[in-house]
């Protein structure tokens, strides 16, 4: 399979076209919004907590089919995780998908992410690492709560 | 003429010779360069003056009076000479050389608008244009107290100038508008816009970024108030471009930066400032990409900017009859009045995506708002892929785009 062909595999695509968890939650706890300034990817992400755990989520925004099925696919990862076990997926995904081209990513990491290691492929497309990771930082900064916005630019 | 006649005076083969990096392979694919509005390549003779001029000439200039000193400054201002002559200035001291098309807009907006504009006057710029021609005179207009107008475009792309005539009023202190638009490709009025400008009494900036390599340009006869382009997109080096302003206004305007070679004297109390060019000039400046972008209009000048022109012509009808014809791309920017820009969307794909399986197929184009995020505004999308041709690119250039397109509909189908 070519790298193209692998990054936009059938999956991918699905949930670019079929997003979940595709709605802005009402009754939410915590958000933000992410916003890419090189290509315009703008997102907000929406977690309903209860106590420790992520109740419910939800996103909306717009941008590449990399960032929108990335965050489709993080909607449906994290949604009745703790924190704890977010932040944990946060950075194992991290992780494999800053892996450098070239680097051997070990078979059951990959596996350990479930459906998200779709995204694996996405390393050997270095432009498009941050589409892939902007749903996560937003998510993230929703539950810090540091900041209401993040950029992939800073 | 006869085509033949035509075909022995431009030869794309043979111009495509001139530029190494054309042979490049990327991801195994022969490089189709289609990014030419962001930059262009360069031509061999302008490598061969940049490594001459480190190897053979550099030194600073202007001061010394050593041999190398002088032969450097002789080729700088034999290069400043150049520019006068592709842009039909009449003395080579209206010729500023600056980083590029942004930093002459900035001097412009810091020099003329800071002598010149004042609480309640008016700027007007275009729906159209580069944010180095937005956001210089938001800055000044935000300091000064002015009001910054904009010339509303209908959805071709193409500027109303009706709605242009009755925005001028005496507040109006400058008019700053984009020859050719880089994410749409228009090529405005611009002869028509100086005029009424200056039937009100306002001057006017031209943009020249996107036009400069691309067709001739002749201040006198526009009678443009100041024109700045940058060398790179021009086959020159980066960090090199020229501000032509007439020289009444120049003479007038205050520095914009000081420093070395800009002064006539210095004393902690008072600095006289120096003649022009160089009263704009502070500093030791890009001497090696001067003398580049020299090389680069001449290679330009030899081929004939009216030759290029027409080549290129002939390639956008092709390239957007071509592009037209595929199933579910629009075209964005369709004005009567074109340079070779193909802006475009992709049913069901967005830009990114489509410019990604672009590059495996060795295609480089550009994604994204190209620094025109009004213009995306005003047609409601958030961003489009870009075909940008030069005189380098080819027929089959772009029927490989088109293959690679399809490519992107089988994905996003």
């Amino acid at each position: 399979m070519s790298e193209v062909n692998e990054l936009y595999q059938q999956l991918i695509l699905e949930h670019n076209k079929s997003p979940r968890n595709f709605k802005k939650l009402e009754n939410a706890t915590h958000d933000a919004d992410g916003y890419n300034p090189l290509c315009g990817d703008h997102y907000h992400v929406w977690l309903k907590l209860d106590g420790d755990t992520i109740a419910d989520i939800g996103f909306q925004g717009s941008g590449c089919a990399i960032s929108k099925s990335s965050a489709s696919m993080m909607t449906s990862a994290v949604k009745g995780a703790t924190i704890q076990e977010a932040k944990e997926m946060l950075e194992k995904y991290h992780s494999v998908i800053m892996t450098k081209i070239g680097d051997e990513i070990p078979e059951e990491k990959i596996e350990s992410l479930g459906s998200l290691g779709a995204l694996a492929g996405v390393r050997e497309f270095p432009a498009r690492i941050k589409c892939a990771s902007l749903a996560w930082h937003t998510m993230n900064a929703a539950l810090t709560q540091k900041e209401k916005s993040v950029s992939t630019e800073n | 003429m006869s085509t033949l006649e035509k075909e022995i005076l431009f030869d794309v083969t043979t111009v495509r010779k001139d530029f190494p990096i054309l042979t490049l392979s990327v991801y195994g694919k022969p490089l189709v360069y289609l990014d030419n509005a962001a930059t262009t390549q360069k031509p061999q003779i302008v490598l061969d003056t940049l490594t001459k001029y480190y190897t053979e000439q550099n030194s600073n200039i202007h001061r010394g009076v050593h041999f190398l000193s002088e032969v450097a400054t002789f080729e700088y201002e034999k290069a400043r000479g150049k520019v006068k002559n592709l842009l039909n200035a009449a003395d080579s001291k209206e010729i500023i050389f600056t980083k590029g098309t942004t930093d002459g807009i900035n001097l412009v907006a810091h020099s003329y608008g800071r002598t010149h504009i004042n609480a309640g006057d008016e700027v007007i710029i275009s729906a159209m244009e580069h944010h180095s021609n937005i956001v210089p005179w938001q800055l000044l207009c935000e300091e000064r107290g002015a009001t910054l107008r904009v010339i509303p475009m209908n959805d071709e792309g193409e500027l109303l100038i009706d709605g242009f005539q009755k925005m001028l009023s005496p507040k109006t202190k400058i008019v700053s508008v984009v020859y050719v638009s880089n994410s749409l490709g228009t090529i405005n009025p611009i002869k028509k816009i100086i005029e009424l400008s200056h039937a009100n009494g306002t001057p006017v900036l031209i943009d020249g970024a996107q036009s400069v390599a691309h067709m001739k340009v002749d201040v006198r006869e526009l009678d443009c108030d100041f024109f700045v382009f940058s060398g790179h997109k021009i086959f020159g080096p980066t960090g090199i471009g020229a501000l032509y302003g007439k020289s009444e206004w120049l003479e007038k305007m205050i520095p914009y930066q000081g420093g070395g070679d800009m002064i006539r004297s210095v004393t902690f109390e008072k600095t006289t400032f120096n003649d022009l060019p160089f009263k704009f000039e502070a500093g030791t400046p890009n001497i090696a990409g001067g003398i580049g972008l020299g090389a680069a209009i001449d290679y330009v000048q030899k081929i004939g900017l009216d030759a290029i022109r027409e080549y290129e012509h002939e390639l956008l009808e092709y390239g957007t009859d071509t592009l037209q014809s595929v199933n579910g791309l629009r075209i964005i920017g369709t004005a009567k009045e074109k340079a070779s820009v193909i802006s475009f969307v992709v049913e069901n794909a967005h830009p990114h995506d489509v410019g990604t399986i672009l590059d495996r197929e060795g295609i480089a184009i550009r994604t994204g708002h190209h620094c025109t995020q009004p213009v995306m505004q005003r047609f409601g999308i958030p961003a489009t892929a870009r075909a940008s041709l030069s005189m380098y690119n080819m027929k089959e250039e772009i029927d490989i785009l088109v293959r690679g397109i399809e490519k992107v509909k089988e994905i996003f189908g």
